[in-house]
């Protein structure tokens, strides 16, 4: 009777059984575990994270790894990001065309491509066809190591797996995102002025000479150099998320999707901070 | 040795400290999730001694060996190799440990991008700088012709039947010398005669280089083979721990049991 009472007046203790507590519970005690997990997975990284800056900084150096990492991400995804970025030039001349021309601002077309590839579409489809390439790349081998216990093998072999295998990945994925997004951006703008040309006679000279007029480093170093985030997000998930797996091939299946999925994610999410910060600090 | 003399003696000492078992296990316990694995272990294995641990499926046997390597962390107890403890140590720290340790994984873990003879050079190319590329090339094919594969250089661990690739296994965790060899079910999956043949390469590379070595296994006939003691675990405990005569000579049900039915 006594216990009744306090629980009525200070709200704790046993919860009277009712139709509300019954279907409110477990909604409370499913959100509440997600919470938990998300935290709990942030956490993971965190600590993984560490364990590869730790690595990454401390000798023996793995460059062998390193230098086959680069060649791996960068010449592999170079054709995909050259022709993702010049579908998307040839997308947004139409589109932009099509606006400026309503608008009488027809003049404005070179600029306004110029500015949308290198401010903004070159770096972002960079971003994310990388995630795509890359990064199911990264999570499935990684995966498929871990679950052959090959990872554990090379711990076993006394050589620290967060060096020869994380930090090579994610430090080439940091350094060939910037050049992989110039590769994006030449060929956005070459068939920018090419989907141009086709409409209106227009010499690659002018259409550069328009495009670039007013533009400073400004506009060109902070998008581009943002990429390295990019570049870090998808390296650490993708690590991160292969060298956890567990379960065999569909564990292998899953760690390979949830590397896309989650680094995509995150790159697109990282974007927004990014240009906020840029338009801050470079406006 | 008292204990401020142990207190006082660096690693290095210590591991000169030929008194000391190689591999020293105390009151283990390991559970994951509510599952418990281990409760309460204790084992040691001198220099040049073989110890096999049987048992059933299930019972932690191989937990043990990735416990002992530092592979796996323990919820309590300790491990010591050469009388240092392991248990508390980082990634490198546990390297400089590992660096005399072999470790024969139950599918042989083997690199599946690279060939026979880079598997077998990795833990060389990583921790014997100095060696020129030629000397390590002749260790490679010693160590696969300890084991029997120093034709299958340039193959690729898929071309290899699964004796073959635990054969390569071992040349692999032979590599830096080891002074203790963990070997986890060498013979599982194998036809008798290729069983056999792991067995006496085992009892053979024992004899040249003297290991403490801990073989976890389901067959009766390979342990009775190699090993010296043979301890059986049941339900994460050790239920007995002696010569083979002496289990058969043991009263225990567990025992008679799995012998019986071994």
């Amino acid at each position: 009777m006594i216990d009744r009472k306090f629980s009525t007046v200070t709200g704790m203790g046993p919860a009277l059984p009712g139709p509300q507590t019954s279907l409110m519970t477990p909604v409370v005690g499913s959100f509440l575990g997600l919470i938990n997990k998300f935290l709990e997975w942030f956490g993971d990284l965190g600590i993984f994270f560490w364990r590869v800056v730790r690595a990454a900084v401390t000798p023996p150096f793995e460059f062998r790894e390193l230098f086959r990492q680069l060649d791996e991400i960068g010449s592999m995804s170079l054709p995909l990001v050259a022709l993702a970025g010049a579908a998307t030039g040839v997308v947004l001349s139409m589109e932009a065309r099509y606006s400026l021309t309503r608008f009488g601002a027809k003049s404005l077309l070179p600029a306004a491509i110029v500015f949308s590839v290198i401010h903004e579409t070159g770096p972002i489809i960079t971003g994310l066809v990388v995630s795509g390439r890359v990064g199911a790349g990264i999570g499935a081998e990684l995966a498929s190591m871990k679950v052959t216990e090959q990872i554990d093998a090379i711990e076993a072999s006394a050589v620290n797996p967060y060096r020869l295998l994380a930090a090579p990945r994610i430090l080439a994925c940091i350094l060939m995102l910037p050049l992989l997004t110039l590769a994006a951006d030449a060929s956005g703008l070459l068939m920018g002025w090419v989907a141009q040309a086709l409409v209106e006679p227009l010499s690659l000279h002018q259409f550069i000479n328009a495009g670039f007029k007013g533009a400073d480093f400004n506009d060109f170093l902070p998008p581009t150099f943002k990429t390295m985030v990019f570049g870090l997000i998808i390296g650490l998930v993708a690590c991160f998320q292969g060298m956890r797996t567990r379960g065999g091939a569909a564990g292998v299946g899953r760690a390979a999707t949830s590397s896309v999925v989650l680094s995509s994610l995150f790159v697109i999410m990282a974007d927004v901070v990014l240009v906020k910060l840029i338009l801050i600090f470079f406006p | 040795m008292n204990t401020i003399d142990q207190i006082a003696m660096e690693p290095e000492e210590a591991e000169k400290d030929s008194s000391a078992p190689a591999i020293a296990v105390e009151d283990l316990h390991k559970s994951f999730g509510s599952q418990n694995v281990l409760n309460g272990i204790s084992l040691t294995v001198n220099r040049g001694e073989t110890l096999a641990v049987l048992g059933r499926s299930g019972t932690g046997k191989s937990v043990l060996l990735r416990l002992i390597i530092g592979l796996e962390k323990p919820d309590s107890g300790s491990v010591h190799i050469h009388d240092r403890d392991i248990t508390g140590l980082g990634l490198d720290q546990l390297g400089e440990i590992r660096m005399k340790m072999g470790f024969l994984f139950q599918h042989a873990a083997l690199y599946d991008s690279l060939t026979v003879e880079q598997n077998v050079a990795f833990p060389l190319r990583h921790h014997k700088k100095a060696m020129s590329k030629s000397e390590r090339g002749d260790r490679v094919m010693q160590l696969l012709s300890e084991v029997g594969m120093e034709g299958h250089l340039e193959k690729m661990p898929s071309d290899l039947s699964g004796g073959m690739q635990k054969r390569v296994g071992l040349a692999r965790a032979l590599a830096l010398e080891p002074d203790i060899l963990l070997l986890d079910e060498p013979t599982a999956g194998l036809d008798p005669i290729s069983a056999a043949e792991i067995d006496d390469l085992v009892l053979k590379l024992q004899a040249e280089h003297h290991m403490a070595s801990i073989v976890v296994t389901h067959d009766l006939h390979s342990a009775k083979m190699i090993a010296d003691r043979l301890a059986l675990l049941n339900e994460g405990n050790v239920v007995i721990e002696g010569s083979f005569e002496e289990l058969q000579r043991s009263d225990i049900a567990f025992v008679r049991e799995f012998l019986g039915h071994s």
